[in-house]
């Protein structure tokens, strides 16, 4: 348990985190539905859902007191940083074919 | 402990607002800049929270490299900021409606959520109480977690290869000094002893 911030009237408990990380999973996701014009806001909104599901995480890991919830945190940072180094290249490639990074563009795999 | 209530409001706050000005700013390079304080913000959440080495983590991977991955890609392509806002009222209602009956279903499942009363004694890895957050997340990670730990070498290793390969472009039209092909030359390719005659020089 933590007991930093366990007691007095401003005690703060799992869930003031836990709705930290809500707010921030719904920008990310209204992020992706709002800026439809430019791919790297998009890709940015999926880095702060998944730093949301990090918070989660951490949160879980620190009020029960089990560490394997920060092991995974980890592994979520990897995975993060990966999407993020093979999709700015996938954009920088389609820019320097297309010259354009607008998502309605981007239709060439439809159907 | 009313200092890390008052630095928990002061870091949520700040890290929600940023995280708006994310989506709302019209410049993507100030969205960057905004991201990397979001960032800080979430790892000042972890030192709350005890996870001191995972907000170090933090700041490393994520300010240091992908926010600046994002910031290089951003400054390398020429956008064009205004047409950026064009479909922005469009898609706010749908995406307004989205994310708020996301929002409420998450704090359903949070409202309606208890903690076991066993969860305790289901525990993997109870966090010791006489080490530091560091020395035990390295005391798990090496030994119980060494296939993870691995697996996660070799989703970076991939990555690079993947991000290599597409980004590399042999270009044409341009000279350049090719020292494997000058190292493989070998004289007998390229010199050849002529037998010259006298007064005749060669043709």
């Amino acid at each position: 348990m933590n007991q930093l911030i366990s007691t007095g009237p401003l005690a703060i408990g799992l869930a003031h985190f836990l709705t930290v990380g809500a707010i921030l999973f719904t920008l990310g996701i209204f992020g992706i539905f709002l800026n439809r014009k430019n791919l790297i806001i998009i890709m940015m909104s999926i880095e702060l859902m998944l730093l949301a599901v990090n918070i989660n995480l951490v949160a879980f890991s620190s009020f029960l007191g089990d560490l394997v919830g920060q092991v995974f945190t980890m592994l979520v940072l990897t995975v993060a940083a990966a999407e993020a180094a093979i999709g700015l290249a996938i954009v920088v490639v389609f820019y320097r074919n297309r010259r354009t990074i607008e998502v309605e563009d981007i239709n060439e795999m439809k159907g | 402990m009313i200092v890390a209530s008052l630095a928990f409001y002061l870091f949520a706050i700040v890290g929600v607002i940023s995280a708006l000005n994310v989506i709302f700013q019209r410049n993507p390079v100030h969205c960057v800049l905004w991201l990397i304080l979001t960032f800080f913000n979430a790892a000042g959440l972890f030192v709350l929270l005890g996870a001191e080495f995972v907000a170090m983590i933090l700041v490393v991977v994520y300010v240091g490299a992908v926010a600046v991955l994002f910031l290089f890609v951003v400054m390398m392509l020429d956008i064009n900021v205004t047409m950026m806002r064009e479909g922005f009222m469009k898609y706010l209602p749908v995406g307004a409606l989205i994310g708020i009956i996301l929002f409420v279903e998450l704090a359903a499942v949070y409202g309606g959520w208890v903690m076991s009363p066993d969860a305790q004694g289901l525990r993997v890895v109870p966090a010791p109480l006489d080490m530091p957050n560091t020395e035990a997340i390295g005391a798990v990670l090496y030994t119980d977690y060494v296939y993870l730990f691995q697996g996660a070498g070799l989703v970076l290793l991939v990555a690079m290869i993947g991000a290599i390969v597409l980004t590399h472009r042999k270009r044409t039209g341009v000279r350049k000094q090719k020292i494997a092909d000058q190292v493989a030359r070998k004289a007998s390719e390229t010199l050849s002893v002529v037998k010259v005659e006298t007064g005749k020089g060669i043709s």
